[in-house]
């Protein structure tokens, strides 16, 4: 991590993965009804480094990020890989010894910051009670801590708001409320799923700030799951796309939006209606929708809505495999025919800096 | 807020252009209490004065965030809520003097596209009775031929297909249930078209696609757009002239290109700077102004200009006192289409005026909020429990 182009401000994901997810699948249902919701998904997370999951719904993010967890529901789904922490495969782990993980060594903050705290139990409460669990510590002493997780996380008056309930909260103090349980007992992982679709834009922007800092402070590392390209501009290290349960192209922040190569990324990219460009430019919107994939086994799934289709496309199933030199570090990329060119290439690029 | 609005001389545009004039518009929801007896105790002021033209064929885009109004302002100028105060002239009718079936019949040329696709439309309904449902009511189906016709031409027009007629809203995806929407809003030719966050619900790509769809048609019908969206890259995508609202008020109005170009209000430059931008190069290099706290609550709203809580170009003087009105502001290169409500635009824009950091504490008082209502939910939660 470092050749990376342009000022690097995050610290280096150097040395041995924290989390290794090897051929991760997650199937729903059974026999001929069975739907592989994520299929084979395998990538690293470094101490310190923030990776992103990005893709549109119903391609599998937020599903892997709930089985690294062991969040789903123990009937109706089969999970196969493995997710090393630390050494240890979480998959195998006895439901009593994940207990003890989630919350202490990984931590997740969902979208959804109303559905994700108890309504009838104090702020205060639900905040002491992870240190409670995993820290041992009495209630007096977990309700301080908590109120100084409060105010780190910038929620003002902090001893007062943790007598009160969540709906007593804004949207955005609620999602600062859950960043703050997340980070009570400093994990080294933490996963963030979609944690800013629900908020309004200055809200989001206080809020990623707000996780750009913690991470750099604490060098946690960060899983973040989200649909916004732009959100993943200003905040991962390295980006995983997903389409239809499957990776299908990796690489460094800045590689990938100077370089998109596969199609669909190039497709997300230019269907963006951006701040810089008036009214005129036609968007390129990626035809059709995620209903129109054809199964990953004998073909490319994106291969129906995708503009640089050639024949083989629906004949044989592509590979992950490391695109050629000379386009950064650590490419990986799962396509027949990859784009050549970034298709923004004709918008001019310098006019979209702008302070 | 008094009205005292001037055309913006030098747009170019005579009055008879003007498709929907709103002047002066309140709408108030009232905040009730008691077990037996309501009583009211306050007002949410959700939309709070407002003025705004629209010309025949232009695309007007109302950002802001949520519970600034936008949406009951949307509601309001179709009189799906009725206003409190002011007045709505669509075409030169006032309508909110219209009453019964003359404003029944007046609703055809002024249709609305809403946010939720699945929730707009009638899970039992097929496409072909959610279509025709519109048209019969305004005596357009008389000939089934000439209704058949018009059926297949609203279908070619949103790029469903054929066979769409028969089949009910669950069986689309999102985009081509939007798609429906659109139809169903097209089917009766309206003149004005109020879409109240018509992609937010949708993907990116295909958001794309809709966004095109709404372009394309708008040259095809030679529909008016008001295009209510929290998103600011899609608004300015779509637009011709954009106002951004604060707190039931408009704080900026102005061109698509000069309201990018040059951000005159402190709440819409915060905004735009808010904004993530899909490109590293430009997120690592650009500084963003942070606003501090949340949204005040509407039921309660600062005084002077409602913005200076949280404002951080704020100044002892005036801001707290005077509620400032839209005005033409004497800025080189800054046209007389760009207004701004703020006492010290002019000051900012030539960086006389510094920011300064803003306490949060000055922003989330509690006691002055009502207990009874959550910022978050803004107006509608309050319309919804005391409807």
């Amino acid at each position: 991590m470092t050749d990376r182009p342009g000022t690097s401000t995050y610290p280096s994901g150097e040395g041995e993965p924290l989390l290794s997810v090897r051929d991760l699948t997650v199937t729903f249902g059974r026999g001929a009804k069975a739907f592989r919701a994520v299929d084979a998904v395998s990538f690293d997370v470094r101490p310190g480094q923030t990776v992103g999951l990005v893709g549109e719904s119903g391609c599998g993010k937020s599903v892997t990020s709930l089985a690294i967890m062991r969040l789903l529901p123990s009937r109706g789904n089969a999970v196969t890989g493995s997710v090393h922490f630390d050494g240890e495969d979480l998959l195998t782990l006895s439901d009593t010894q994940m207990r003890d993980r989630r919350g202490r060594d990984v931590a997740m903050i969902f979208q959804d910051p109303l559905s994700s705290l108890n309504p009838v139990v104090p702020l205060g409460v639900q905040v002491a009670e992870v240190l409670e669990r995993h820290r041992g510590m009495n209630r007096g002493d977990a309700g301080r801590r908590a109120a100084e997780l409060l105010d780190k996380v910038g929620i003002p008056d902090p001893t007062r708001r943790l007598k009160e309930y969540p709906h007593q909260l804004s949207g955005g103090m609620r999602q600062r409320a859950l960043i703050a349980m997340a980070l009570a007992c400093e994990p080294r992982l933490l996963i963030a799923d979609e944690p800013t679709t629900a908020l309004d834009v200055t809200i989001q922007a206080q809020i990623l700030a707000l996780l750009k800092e913690l991470v750099q402070e604490s060098g946690t590392s960060l899983i973040m799951i989200t649909h916004d390209l732009g959100v993943v501009a200003g905040l991962c290290d390295e980006v995983n796309v997903l389409y239809g349960g499957r990776i299908v192209e990796r690489a460094r922040r800045h590689d990938l939006f100077a370089r998109p190569r596969h199609p669909y990324t190039g497709g997300l990219l230019a269907s963006i209606p951006r701040l810089t460009e008036g009214k005129g430019r036609r968007l390129t919107p990626v035809p059709g929708s995620v209903a129109d994939n054809i199964p990953w086994e004998g073909g490319c799934a994106f291969a129906p809505r995708c503009s640089s289709e050639i024949e083989v496309c629906r004949e044989r199933t592509p590979e992950l495999v490391p695109d050629h030199e000379g386009l950064g570090p650590d490419r990986l990329l799962r396509c027949h025919n990859p784009l050549e060119s970034n298709p923004l290439d004709d918008a001019p690029s310098d006019e979209e800096v702008r302070a | 807020m008094t009205t005292t609005v001037q055309q913006p001389e030098g747009a170019g545009t005579p009055e008879a252009d003007v498709l929907l004039d709103v002047r002066g518009l309140k709408v108030h929801f009232p905040i009730k209490k008691g077990v037996i007896f309501d009583r009211t105790i306050g007002h949410v002021y959700a939309v709070d004065g407002i003025d705004l033209q629209i010309r025949r064929g232009e695309t007007y885009g109302l950002v802001g965030e949520s519970g600034c109004g936008k949406s009951t302002l949307g509601r309001a100028i179709l009189q799906l809520e009725s206003p409190t105060a002011g007045e709505v002239v669509f075409d030169g009718t006032d309508l909110a003097s219209l009453k019964g079936e003359q404003l029944r019949r007046q609703r055809r040329h002024m249709q609305m596209v809403f946010q939720d696709p699945l929730g707009s439309l009638d899970p039992r309904q097929t496409v072909e009775q959610l279509l025709l449902e519109g048209m019969r009511a305004h005596g357009l189906t008389k000939d089934a031929q000439v209704a058949r016709t018009r059926l297949t031409e609203l279908l070619s027009a949103v790029g469903l297909p054929k066979n769409a007629l028969s089949k009910y809203p669950h069986e689309f995806s999102g985009g081509q249930r939007q798609r429906v929407g659109i139809a169903r809003a097209l089917s009766v030719d309206p003149q004005l078209i109020v879409a109240d966050e018509p992609v937010s619900a949708l993907d990116v790509s295909v958001q794309a696609q809709v966004i095109n769809l709404l372009e394309d048609l708008q040259e095809e019908f030679g529909l008016t757009y008001l295009v209510i969206a929290h998103d600011l890259a899609v608004v300015r995508h779509i637009s011709d002239r954009i106002g951004v609202m604060y707190l039931g008020g408009l704080v900026e109005e102005a061109e698509g290109e000069d309201l990018y170009d040059e951000p005159l209000h402190p709440y819409t430059r915060a905004l735009l700077s808010a904004v993530p931008v899909p490109d590293p190069v430009v997120e690592d290099s650009r500084e963003q102004i942070l606003l501090p706290g949340d949204l005040p609550s509407p039921a309660n709203p600062p005084s002077g200009c409602r913005f200076h809580t949280r404002c951080p170009w704020r100044q002892p003087t005036r801001c707290e006192e005077e509620r400032p009105e839209l005005r033409v502001v004497q800025v080189d290169g800054v046209p007389a289409s760009h207004r701004v409500a703020c006492h010290w635009a002019e000051q900012i824009a030539s960086g006389e005026l510094g920011r300064h950091t803003v306490e949060v504490d000055d922003v989330t008082h509690p006691d002055e909020i009502h207990p009874e209502i959550d910022s978050s939910l803004g107006a509608k939660g309050v319309t919804d429990a005391s409807a």
